[in-house]
């Protein structure tokens, strides 16, 4: 598989990074690499073979519905980059 | 005190129970060392004196009272993974950089309630993303047995800590080798137990289905001592096992006389140092000296451990480093011009390349139209890589393999060539895959640098895995050798 810089501008934006033009080129030449490594995956025959999402067989632990922790805004929204009145200050979202 | 910094965990505790030292001497001399040495090493990012200094008088006055464990008052670090309170907690990225954690992992309240003490946060690749510790944002991490090389990644701080005898253990996460590379490169013994034996909590996620802390130490019992602290189920983590955690220190133990040990066909061929090869007999043979039986076994679907390993990863890190969007914590870029600039400048400043480039590709491989032919088919090849195992266990008690095809490299030598650097973890990631427990133990050294020699348990048999490597440390010196210039 090998990435335009098209592709990787693509993908960039799904993961919601920002990526210049150097940075693309060489990005879609080392995806391009670790794809074509990944793709030594195709040569197995993995018909009928059940996927192993977790290590261990276990379902998901459901607990009772009730408070387990305190209130505690001001220690949890110190490491805010911006907060002001309990809220988190985020540039305009809606006209 | 003569050399104390050379003791084990088992050794200084006695020690500290005869009254030979302290806590407080203890934690004042290794701090000595890290202030004389680290320099040198780039092993830790934070140093936290002041509260070792606390926590190594309330181990004293525990001693004093008769109500200590073996661990309390021994001076140890954590990985910068672990989320600790009040402190900073970096995971080696900028990202990270300015953030304090507002609360404990359940693997540092663990080992804190034992009595541990805590002497600061150390070195990592960045998200643990890396096996030399040059991705990290605080600067490479050096190798003590040779300062021009890398110690391996991604735990590789609390590895050279730990050879350099700047702490007398640390903790490690290992999602595809982390803590067994660089143990294997640095001299030291190092665990990942099953997955889910080990809390998740607090501990940074990478991948979800893979991530497992555990201890690195100068020796198998020690590693025996400080799991029996950290195991345990957790409420607070869904995928924590819920089972009880075995006498990890009573196991050390028994004889192995009889026990079946699985040479991996497919991990002593192509690709292997020669020197890496002859150190690894020398191991298998010291096991068979005791009265072990080699028999050979195969992992025929090994080979796309690394292939399917670097669709899985990806892709939880891409959904697990969604989280940081330079809204609630983290890096937060300059006067963003909306809310989409916003996310995109935060996480191209706060990431570094390698943790951009994982990233992309689990977000490419999750993408509509992309889901089958990457997430689905590595699950696939996932099955078969554990089925391997299945069968291999059936014909073996434990599986013995190299660590690492080769010993450390020089810094610089792999960091072009991301590909390259992935093939470190060819014989540790497919036991990720499987979730099995592996222990990588010093075999003798090669071309004057340490050789990890790998023992992989079938699932939560860490305590006959720990016998195994004690027994074998009992029988040679090879994990006593340390680093001249430290």
């Amino acid at each position: 598989m090998s990435l335009t810089s098209d592709d990787v501008e693509k993908i960039a934006h799904l993961a919601r990074l920002a990526v210049d033009a150097a940075e693309t080129e060489s990005l879609s030449h080392d995806l391009s690499n670790i794809l074509n490594l990944v793709e030594q995956m195709d040569a197995a025959d993995t018909e009928g073979v059940e996927p192993m999402a977790h290590p261990m067989e276990m379902s998901q632990r459901l607990r009772v519905d009730e408070a387990t922790e305190s209130n505690q805004r001001e220690l949890y929204m110190s490491n805010a980059p911006e907060a002001e009145n309990g809220l988190f200050i985020v540039p305009k979202v809606i006209e | 005190m003569s050399e104390p910094h050379n003791k084990t965990i088992a050794q200084l505790s006695a020690g500290l129970a005869a009254g030979d030292f302290s806590s407080v001497e203890l934690t004042t001399h290794f701090l000595d060392r890290i202030k004389q040495f680290d320099g040198q090493l780039n092993s830790f990012i934070t140093l936290t004196e002041e509260q070792a200094l606390v926590q190594a008088r309330s181990a004293d006055e525990r001693i004093a009272a008769g109500s200590a464990t073996a661990l309390t008052g021994i001076p140890m670090a954590h990985k910068d993974i672990f989320c600790t309170l009040g402190v900073k907690t970096s995971c080696g990225s900028k990202m990270l950089d300015n953030f304090v954690s507002p609360y404990d992992s359940t693997v540092v309240t663990k080992l804190q309630d034992a009595g541990m003490v805590m002497l600061g946060k150390t070195n990592m690749d960045e998200f643990a993303m890396g096996s030399s510790n040059e991705t990290s944002y605080f600067g490479p991490v050096r190798n003590p047995w040779d300062t021009e090389r890398v110690p391996g990644g991604s735990s590789g701080g609390s590895a050279s800590a730990v050879a350099a005898r700047l702490c007398a253990a640390a903790t490690g996460t290992d999602t595809g080798g982390s803590i067994r590379q660089p143990a294997a490169l640095t001299g030291i013994t190092g665990l990942k137990p099953t997955y889910g034996r080990c809390s998740r909590w607090g501990m940074i996620a990478f991948a979800s289905s893979l991530d497992q802390a555990g201890p690195m130490t100068q020796t198998a019992e020690d590693a025996a001592m400080m799991l029996a602290a950290m195991a345990g189920f957790d409420t607070k983590d869904s995928t924590s096992a819920d089972r009880p955690v075995d006498d990890y220190v009573s196991a050390l133990g028994g004889d192995i006389k009889g026990l079946k040990i699985g040479v991996v066909k497919e991990f002593m061929g192509e690709g292997l140092d020669a020197g890496i090869a002859a150190s690894t007999q020398a191991a298998i043979d010291a096991l068979t000296g005791l009265g072990a039986e080699v028999v050979e076994v195969s992992l025929p679907n090994a080979h796309l451990s690394v292939p399917a390993y670097y669709v899985v990863a990806p892709a939880e890190c891409s959904s697990n480093l969604s989280r940081f969007d330079g809204v609630r914590y983290g890096h937060r870029c300059e006067e963003p011009k909306d809310l989409e600039d916003l996310y995109k400048r935060s996480r191209s400043e706060g990431f570094g390349d390698e943790v951009k480039r994982r990233i992309m590709i689990g977000a490419y491989a999750l993408s509509a139209g992309y889901y089958d032919a990457y997430y689905l088919k590595a699950q696939r090849v996932r099955q078969l890589i554990a089925e391997d195992f299945r069968q291999a266990f059936k014909q073996c008690d434990l599986i013995v393999s190299p660590t690492s095809p080769e010993g450390a490299f020089k810094l610089g030598e792999k960091s072009d060539d991301p590909v390259a650097m992935y093939m470190a973890d060819i014989y540790t990631i497919a036991v990720n895959l499987a979730g099995l427990p592996g222990i990588s133990v010093p075999a003798p050294m090669s071309a004057g640098m340490p050789v990890g020699f790998q023992l992989i348990g079938n699932l939560f048999e860490e305590s006959r895995l720990l016998n195994v490597a004690h027994q074998l440390q009992l029988a040679t010196d090879w994990h006593q050798q340390t680093p001249a210039n430290f």
